[in-house]
């Protein structure tokens, strides 16, 4: 244990992997809280996937692999997406949940037909940039973890600025409209911000996990409170620990991949928070209902009634 | 048969089975269910394969129609205990099992062929390598048996369900009034789905499953909106695809999987800008013919009322009283005397209501 600690510290290598992924963490966790709320957890999942033909496009425009050129591909790409899929939803008959499915998956397949023009030109530069699709966190270096801290110093400022105004937009979209917010423009707002979270999570945990990232930290937090500060506290903390947690486990247990690793670590958090979570927690629900039905039971009610 | 036909009609076979059961996914709003059981199946596969010490088609199948069985029990029991809402249930679950996966398979099968890349995209290229061999006879390919048997699948499930799926999708209360179970119809839809799925994915990948069951029937129900002819145009859709997308990536020297799910989206797209009922285009042309009926209307209703106060209705005026810009006017006056509604002289002169305009105008305020 305390090698682990000595290690987080001073190993340059777990130090920026753990930093990395904590940064994630806490970055999807609050924004995923809020995604969650909306409901709408489902489109981080549609949006990373939709990130890859901007990925594709980026390094076929630049010819560059900074990840900051990349990622800013991703982000217009999956920017691009979520407004194709609102669109959607709002002028035809087909529902969000086939919105998200048609984005999701023709964004992707539009990226691997690039993918496989970039990979066929043959060039020594490409490498790497399919690692994208499955993320590396265990190739974080100190840039990334700049890059992240920066972008995800951006977004998280946006939300403190606006947080009243998101709010209000999350729980009563029309008495926000009502009193004078632009809630197309806050919906939009929201969606970017979230893209965000997504262009620094495609390098850590790729484009397939990148779904849990976003809904797992705020599924688990609001199962522990019905306050909405507190929710985004927690999920930003739940988001950190699997982060490192994975991490560590990850570098310590040779041969484990990282960002799978950060997943199952959030998925066991997840599972504890739906059991005992203080605020809905299912273990406690039923507990109650066994006590109730003891309370009801016949010899309880003879007692009761004998006493009476 | 040369690769290039066992390429094509693995295509062909492939959408035709997925369109089926898209299209009730699309009007059952399940549609990510196929995301969510294609990506899941991986740990069942890696686990079929441990079994059988290797790759092997029956263990793998066997394991992944496990692990999708699995994962539509555990998604709906999260959307039931009500914790989280449907689509947090599906994003938690299904990278779960993707990421157990993963680490499975980097654990014990570091070396052996099982690339998580291969699972996403497939293997269509190479479809008429995998043989089917049964007793040491080559039956053929693989994937055009496994396609042909889910093709069969699908259509005997839709030929027997059909009245049972329609009503349950349309009106779920009614069907279980009459005694058709809601619930136990989409189980068995769900393990429809997870067959298709899973015998899919070895032959052509994740992706390309998903998108060849969500997008031909999302492109279809743009286009009608009868069932039957939904379920037929999303099956021409996915084979069009399917073609169309062969010829792309033979034309690029790209991989077919994504060529197809791009034609997937063209078509969508297409679809999107050009149907008849809800095309972008159809819908300005519409609202747009709206607008002017409407202003139209509105003139006609201005002047019958000068006509009551028996004054005259000048040209010049009209702009003004309703404060549109004049050309407006003009061109709205124009439309009325073609329509037979209005007479008018002059180009100053003065504006009246034929006996038929003033029919329109008077049925349009007693609207």
């Amino acid at each position: 244990m305390a090698d682990i600690l000595h290690d987080l510290v001073f190993d340059y290598t777990l130090r920026n992997v753990a930093l990395g992924s904590a940064l994630l963490g806490i970055v999807s966790g609050i924004l995923g809280s809020f995604a969650v709320l909306r409901r709408q957890g489902l489109l981080g999942d549609t949006l990373s996937h939709a990130a890859l033909p901007g990925i594709a496009l980026a390094f076929l425009f630049t010819g560059s692999k900074e990840p900051i050129v990349l990622l800013l591909g991703a982000a217009v790409a999956g920017w691009i997406g979520s407004l194709l899929m609102l669109w959607i939803v709002r002028e035809t008959v087909l529902s969000e949940d086939s919105a998200l499915g048609i984005i999701l998956s023709t964004f992707f397949g539009v990226g691997i037909v690039l993918l496989s023009l970039i990979q066929q030109r043959n060039d020594a530069n490409q490498a790497g940039i399919d690692k994208y699709l499955f993320g590396q966190a265990a190739a974080l270096v100190e840039k990334n973890v700049i890059t992240f801290a920066v972008l995800g110093g951006i977004a998280l400022g946006i939300l403190a600025l606006l947080y009243k105004e998101f709010k209000l937009f999350i729980f009563d979209p029309e008495f926000a409209n009502t009193i004078g917010f632009n809630s197309t423009l806050l919906s939009v707002l929201m969606t970017t911000l979230l893209v965000i979270a997504i262009a620094i999570g495609l390098q850590t945990v790729g484009v397939v996990l990148m779904a849990a990232m976003i809904i797992g930290p705020g599924a688990a937090a609001r199962q522990w409170t019905n306050r909405l500060g507190v929710m985004l506290t927690l999920g930003g903390l739940f988001g950190a620990a699997s982060g490192v947690i994975g991490a560590v486990i990850s570098v310590t247990e040779s041969g484990l991949p990282t960002g799978p690793m950060i997943i199952l670590v959030l998925t066991v958090i997840v599972l504890i928070s739906l059991f005992f979570g203080s605020a809905q927690g299912i273990a406690w629900d039923a507990i109650r209902q066994r006590r109730h039905r003891r309370s009801l039971s016949a010899p309880a009610l003879i007692d009761s009634e004998a006493r009476a | 048969m040369t690769s290039h036909e066992v390429i094509l009609l693995t295509g062909v076979l492939c959408a035709s089975a997925c369109a089926l059961l898209g299209t009730f996914l699309i009007l059952r709003r399940t549609a990510m269910m196929a995301d969510a059981i294609s990506h899941a199946i991986l740990p069942g596969i890696v686990a079929g394969y441990f079994l059988a010490d290797g790759p092997s088609l029956l263990f793998g199948f066997l394991g992944a129609a496990l692990a999708s069985t699995i994962t539509v029990t555990l998604v709906a029991a999260l959307q039931r205990s009500g914790r989280v809402d449907d689509n947090a249930a599906i994003g938690l679950v299904f990278p779960a099992m993707f990421a157990l996966g993963t680490v499975l398979v980097s654990k014990y099968f570091a070396n052996v062929h099982l690339d998580t890349d291969a699972v996403l995209y497939g293997n269509i290229e190479f479809s008429i390598f995998e043989r089917l061999v049964i007793g040491g006879r080559d039956m053929g390919p693989q994937s055009l048996w496994i396609m042909s048997t889910l093709l069969v699948l699908n259509l005997l499930f839709l030929g027997f369900f059909y009245k049972e799926l329609k009503l349950t999708t349309f009106d779920g209360a009614l069907a279980a009034s009459l005694g058709f179970s809601p619930v136990i119809l989409h189980y068995a839809l769900m393990a429809m789905l997870s067959i298709t799925t899973v015998g899919a994915f070895t032959a052509v990948g994740a992706i390309l499953v998903i998108a060849l069951i969500i997008v031909p029937a999302a492109t279809a129900y743009l286009l009608t909106d009868r069932l039957a002819a939904m379920i037929a145009l999303s099956v021409v859709i996915g084979a069009l695809s399917a073609v169309a997308g062969y010829q792309l990536a033979i034309e690029l020297d790209a991989s077919i999987s994504g060529s197809i799910v791009t034609m997937t989206g063209v078509c969508f797209l297409l679809a999107l800008l050009f149907s008849p009922s809800q095309g972008m285009i159809a819908r300005l042309i519409r609202r747009r013919a709206q607008r002017t009926r409407f202003a139209l209307e509105l003139l006609l209703v201005h002047l019958a009322e000068h006509q009551s106060n028996a004054s005259r209705a000048r040209r010049s005026q009209l702009a003004n009283d309703l404060a549109w810009p004049a050309s407006k006017v003009e061109s709205l006056l124009r439309l009325g005397q073609r329509r037979g509604l209005l007479s008018s002289t002059s180009s100053d002169g003065e504006v009246a209501l034929t006996p038929r305009g003033v029919d329109v105008a008077q049925g349009a305020v007693g609207r």
